[in-house]
């Protein structure tokens, strides 16, 4: 789906629930860069995923019929979307106040993933949108490895309570290997190029989610 | 000049770009999402990212021309501009973006000036080097050869 372009999809066939299934995992992309855009779609393409991307916040409510549109959302289909990766710097609705809405949901809407980008390693940034909610924090450029990661991850379910990821930390090195078949690079030099970056151990995640990387 | 000796053109022309730091690995890794289902694809992203240059470099300028400057709006467009030159792996104009956000930080006019020709040296010659580059893969192509990967 080509930026900009935003299309209510009716779908031919119900997508089963759980995205473990046979079907295709269904990613919404949210980036106002043209660039980013192209570069995110052909990712998630690459690694056989269904993409719609978007230029907006905006854009990606209208998108899931959460824009408060009453007309548009009835005798349509729900959307169904499996992930939801958007940047944090968008004028307008930032990737943040699209993750602040998306988890007031009191729907099955809440429970899609959401995972911010940002080309900057800013510390309260991204403890702020763990915070709300986001499955993961994501520094740009995005790779390939991340993809997949975060496709296994959404793939797989849920992750044992307890289990730690090899994850990049903002403040500290301290990264103990997990036990998963690829989580990311074992060696720490390359889990400090990973772009990921997670707090399982921060408080107010723990007891608020039940999945974490 | 044969296929054999463009690909050795090509192969070194950029490993000179990666050397020089005109692109970084960010480069390399869009050229391994190119396959035969999406061929153009560096290409494809490159040109907007022209496309994106030429337009943030003539905002920069006219925001720098105002009186009084703007440095949040001109802030605004480097940023946009270290974003997508970090995404097609163009180190040398995103560091240079990284100066200039300082600058505009620091409201310096003198500085931005400085940064915003440093900008648009560094483009200009990141462009024509990409296009010397695309130009030795049509011809590799045309001659019935295949492009190189760079490692």
């Amino acid at each position: 789906m080509a930026g900009g372009e935003v299309l209510r999809q009716n779908l031919p066939e119900k997508l089963e629930e759980s995205p473990s299934g046979a079907n295709e995992l269904h990613v919404l992309a949210v980036d106002d860069s043209l660039v980013d855009r192209k570069v995110i779609e052909r990712l998630l393409k690459i690694s056989s995923c269904k993409v719609t991307v978007v230029e907006s916040g905006t854009r990606a409510l209208q998108y899931l019929g959460l824009d408060g549109d009453k007309k548009s959302s009835i005798g349509f289909d729900s959307v169904k979307v499996n992930l939801i990766m958007t940047d944090y710097s968008m004028p307008g609705m930032t990737g943040y106040d699209l993750l602040k809405k998306i988890k007031q949901e009191s729907s099955v809407f809440r429970e899609i993933p959401v995972v911010i980008m940002s080309s900057e390693n800013i510390l309260t940034r991204i403890d702020r949108c763990l915070e709300e909610g986001a499955e993961d924090f994501l520094l740009k450029p995005v790779k390939l490895s991340d993809v997949r990661r975060l496709k296994d991850f959404i793939m797989k379910g849920e992750v044992k309570e307890g289990e730690k990821r090899c994850c990049k930390r903002s403040r500290s090195e301290d990264c103990s290997p997990s036990p998963m078949t690829h989580p990311c690079d074992s060696s720490l030099l390359s889990s400090l190029s990973s772009s990921s970056v997670l707090s399982p151990l921060s408080p107010s995640t723990l007891s608020s989610k039940k999945s974490r990387l | 000049m044969d296929v054999l000796q463009l690909q050795r053109k090509l192969r070194e022309h950029q490993a000179a770009m990666l050397r020089e730091g005109f692109l970084d690995d960010q480069f390399s890794q869009l050229q391994k999402l190119q396959d035969e289902s999406s061929p153009d694809f560096v290409i494809e992203v490159v040109k907007m990212f022209f496309d994106d240059s030429e337009k943030l470099l003539n905002n920069m300028t006219r925001a720098l021309g105002q009186v009084p400057v703007d440095f949040k709006q001109v802030d605004a467009h480097v940023h946009q501009y270290k974003g997508s030159s970090a995404s097609v792996g163009a180190a040398r104009v995103k560091n240079v973006c990284a100066t200039f956000r300082n600058f505009c930080e620091t409201q310096n006019l003198e500085g931005c000036v400085r940064c915003l020709q440093q900008l648009q040296q560094e483009y200009s010659l990141l462009k024509n080097n990409l296009q010397y580059l695309f130009r030795l893969q049509e011809e590799i192509q045309a001659a019935g050869g295949s492009i190189p990967t760079i490692e």
